[in-house]
């Protein structure tokens, strides 16, 4: 049983979502009358970043940048490229660029205007990427970002933000876990986090849980 | 424009709070959302630069109270409005009451994965080979204008050092406006953290931006 409070709160909340369901509901019913819209492309455009657009491409272009330098370099020089070389291409990944971090420089990247994000490899960007408390502070107080998701980066280790005013779209290559020469592509890809695709996060070590 | 998209800086805005096992939506509606939203671009109609002018133009208040997909929501509204294929009034009657403009493509199911693989590069060429090099000392311009840029408010009048030549792109303060695409050579600018924000600014962080030919003067 809620109290009183609980439920005018419960109320709130749902008023608030059925006033967004109400007005796209709108949108697409006039949009579907006029002919102007295929209900059914929704669907495909919805399912495909659900199901085959994630951060798992991206992942892998990591995996093999840590596996075979030749790769590395061509993700440097040619990111755009290089990815596509996997299959990854399309829209918001149509100019990569790869970045790399050391143990002198730690990336992070932000979209300070909009919400720009290299879907191609990462999928749709979470909300907390598009949300002014992300946006508002990554360019200023980084470490402090760094710290709400846990990650304290050596002392001395610097930082580059790189915020994505242009078309072009960021992925950072985290650096390589330690004791991971024995992993194939595939683990190794396991060991790579959205987030630290992102800079927000730092690559998994071997045998750490998800 | 200097609206509430411009975020760069700011304080107050809270904490991150990054979700642990973040779902792609949080609601069905968001799903259609973002259906509509590349569907209805499919149209031809108006550009990406177009798009993110619609957004940046709603009041401070809503913008920043909105989830993502409301803004892109409430955006897509403003351009199907403006560009003659929705009235106001059917969007508050939630049915069709007139015919309304023919767009030059609709997006049908069979078309949507090569849409998407093809994606919208907006590299273009130019006449001209790039005014500035790599290592070159710049500084960005001071401007303010109410309409549509790429150049963020905290890196306006800052003097920094060009790391790359990025090739040569739309521009968006003109592409936004139906002024043409009008292509300009990119640049990665990067700046100290003591040069954007001054006192007190963390010594070991660098912040870059990716800026226009135009929004950049040699030192």
């Amino acid at each position: 049983m809620h109290d009183h409070d609980d439920h005018d709160d419960h109320d709130h909340h749902d008023n608030h979502f059925s006033e967004m369901q109400a007005r796209v509901k709108a949108l697409e019913t006039v949009l579907t009358q006029k002919g102007l819209i295929d209900p059914a492309a929704i669907d495909a455009i919805v399912d495909t970043y659900e199901t085959k657009i994630g951060p798992r491409n991206g992942a892998r272009v990591v995996a093999k940048a840590w596996a075979e330098p030749d790769f590395a370099d061509w993700l440097r020089k040619d990111a755009t490229a290089a990815i596509a070389s996997l299959g990854y291409t399309g829209r918001q990944g149509e100019h990569m660029r790869a970045v790399f971090n050391t143990a002198e420089t730690h990336n992070l990247v932000v979209c300070t205007l909009c919400s720009c994000y290299p879907w191609s490899v990462l999928g749709l960007p979470p909300v907390w990427y598009k949300a002014p408390p992300y946006r508002s502070r990554a360019v200023i107080d980084p470490r402090g970002v760094l710290d709400e998701f846990g990650v304290t980066l050596p002392q001395g280790q610097k930082i580059r933000v790189w915020d994505s005013t242009a078309e072009l779209r960021y992925i950072v290559i985290p650096e390589r876990p330690d004791g991971t020469e024995d992993l194939d592509q595939e683990a190794l890809a396991d060991l790579v986090t959205r987030d630290s695709m992102i800079g927000t996060g730092l690559a998994r070590s071997k045998g750490e849980g998800r | 424009m200097n609206g509430a998209q411009d975020l760069g800086g700011q304080h107050g805005m809270g904490p991150v709070a990054p979700e642990t096992d973040e779902p792609y939506f949080h609601a069905e509606w968001e799903k259609r959302a973002l259906g509509l939203t590349l569907s209805c671009g499919a149209f031809g109609a108006w550009n990406i630069d177009e798009s993110r002018h619609a957004r940046e133009s709603l009041p401070p208040a809503t913008y920043l109270s909105a989830s993502y997909y409301e803004i892109w929501t409430r955006g897509l509204e403003i351009l199907l409005k403006r560009h003659g294929f929705v009235s106001a009034a059917e969007l508050a009657a939630g049915h069709m009451l007139e015919k309304g403009r023919e767009p030059k493509r609709i997006l049908t199911a069979d078309m949507v994965a090569g849409v998407l693989a093809k994606g919208g590069p907006c590299d273009r060429p130019v006449p001209d080979g790039p005014r500035f090099a790599a290592g070159d000392r710049v500084r960005t311009k001071n401007f303010n204008p109410e309409t549509h840029t790429r150049l963020p408010r905290y890196a306006r009048a800052k003097q920094g050092i060009v790391e790359a030549v990025q090739g040569s792109f739309v521009f968006p303060d003109d592409n936004a406006h139906g002024k043409g695409e009008n292509p300009q050579w990119v640049y990665t600018v990067v700046f100290d953290a003591g040069e954007i924000w001054g006192e007190g600014a963390d010594p070991a962080l660098t912040v870059s931006i990716d800026a226009w030919e135009s929004y950049l003067e040699r030192i």
